[in-house]
C-alpha cells in the first residue's frame, strides 16, 4: 500500500516522502492489467480455447491481475513494516473462501438431497 | 505554492512530527481493516452469485443479457482512474496541490463514466423486464453489481468532498489530509480489484457458463 509516508524498505527516517510507489510502478501495473483483461475477455469473446478450459484460464487470470494490484497499486508486499496489512489480507481471504466454497457446498448439497417435484416451469427451470 | 504545514513543521519539531506521522499510520492501517471487512461483504454478495448463477426461472441467462463490450468500456474506466489516482497521490507526496486536484478530477471523471456506464445497464435490464425481480439470478447479479457500484459512487462524493477541501478551502496537505487521500486511495484501488471479481465471475463467466 502507498500509504506509509516512509515508503517500503527505506526505514521510518524519511519522511519527506522520496519513495511510495513510482510512477514506474502504476505504469507497469497498468500495462500488465490491460494485458491480462484483454486476454480474458478475448478468451471468451473469440472463443480462442476449448470450452473446458476457459473457466480455469479466466479465473486464472483474475487472480493473477489480482496480485498485480495489490503489488503495483497498492504496494503491498512482505516487507516488517506491512506485516499486520498482511496478516489482516490473508485472514480476510480465508474467511472469503469460507463464505463463498461453504455456500456452493452447502447449496449443492440441498439440491442433491431434494426430492425431485413436479417440475414448476414458471418458477424453476434448470438448464 | 504554499509551503507544506507537515515539513515545516518537522523542520523544527521532530518529536511532534513522529507522533503525527505515526497517528497518519494507525489510521490508515484502521481503514485497511475497514477493507478487509468490506471484503467479506463481498464476499457474501458473490456467495449470493455463485449459488444462484444458474436459477433464470425461465428468464434470461448471462449470455441473453450481459453486453460484453460495454463491460469492457466499464473495466477501462476504472482501471485507468485506478492509475490516475496514483499519480494523484505521487503529485500529493510531491506537495503539489495542483496537480492532486487535477488527477483527482481526471480520476472523478472516469469514476462517473463507470457509474453513468452501469446505470445505463441497470436501466435498461430494468426497461425490458428483465430487473431483480425476475429471477434468483438477476436478484443476486443485482445485489452484487449495485453494492460495487454504491461503493464507488460513495468513493466519488468522498473524492469531490477532498477536492473542495483542499481545492475551495485551500486546506493544506498536511498530515490530516494526506491520511484522507491515502485512504480515499486504498478504497479505489480496491473497488477496482473487486471489479475484477466482478467481470470475471458475472459476466465473463456468464456468457461461458
Amino acid at each position: 500500500m502507498d500509504h506509509s509516508f516512509p515508503g517500503h524498505g527505506h526505514g521510518p527516517t524519511n519522511a519527506a516522502g522520496a519513495s511510495h510507489g513510482s510512477l514506474r510502478s502504476y505504469v507497469i501495473g497498468f500495462g500488465l492489467s490491460v494485458i491480462l483483461t484483454v486476454a480474458a475477455f478475448w478468451v471468451v469473446m473469440d472463443h480462442v480455447l476449448p470450452p473446458s478450459s476457459v473457466i480455469p484460464t479466466i479465473f486464472a487470470l483474475a487472480i493473477v491481475q489480482i496480485g498485480v494490484h495489490l503489488f503495483f497499486f497498492l504496494h503491498l508486499n512482505f516487507s516488517s513494516e506491512q506485516r499486520w496489512n498482511v496478516t489482516a489480507f490473508a485472514f480476510a481471504i480465508i474467511v472469503v473462501f469460507i463464505v463463498i466454497l461453504g455456500s456452493l457446498w452447502i447449496i449443492h448439497n440441498m439440491t442433491e438431497r431434494m426430492i425431485p417435484v413436479q417440475p414448476m416451469p414458471s418458477l424453476q427451470q434448470q438448464p | 505554492m504554499p509551503i507544506d504545514a507537515a515539513a515545516a513543521h518537522g523542520g523544527h519539531e521532530h518529536g511532534h512530527h513522529d507522533h503525527a506521522q505515526e497517528q497518519m499510520d494507525t489510521k490508515v492501517f484502521g481503514f485497511w481493516l475497514y477493507l478487509m471487512t468490506d471484503c467479506i461483504l463481498f464476499a457474501t454478495a458473490f456467495a449470493g452469485v455463485a449459488v444462484n448463477g444458474h436459477s433464470y426461472a425461465g428468464g434470461p441467462t448471462g449470455r441473453d443479457i450481459f453486453e460484453l463490450n460495454g463491460v469492457a468500456l466499464e473495466t477501462a474506466c476504472l482501471l485507468i482512474s485506478s492509475v490516475t489516482y496514483g499519480v494523484a497521490m505521487l503529485a500529493a507526496h510531491r506537495q503539489n496541490k495542483s496537480g492532486v486536484l487535477l488527477w483527482l478530477a481526471i480520476t472523478a471523471l472516469f469514476g462517473l463514466g463507470f457509474i453513468g456506464l452501469e446505470v445505463k445497464e441497470f436501466a435498461h435490464l430494468v426497461a425490458i423486464g428483465d430487473g431483480p425481480e425476475r429471477s434468483a439470478f438477476l436478484s443476486s447479479f443485482f445485489l452484487l453489481v449495485a453494492t460495487h457500484g454504491c461503493h464507488v459512487t460513495a468513493g466519488l462524493l468522498w473524492m469531490s468532498t477532498l477536492m473542495f477541501q483542499l481545492g475551495v478551502m485551500k486546506k493544506p496537505l498536511n498530515t490530516t489530509y494526506m491520511s484522507r487521500l491515502t485512504c480515499l486511495s486504498l478504497f479505489w484501488h480496491f473497488l477496482d480489484i473487486v471489479w475484477i471479481g466482478v467481470f470475471t465471475v458475472v459476466y465473463l463467466l456468464g456468457v461461458t457458463a
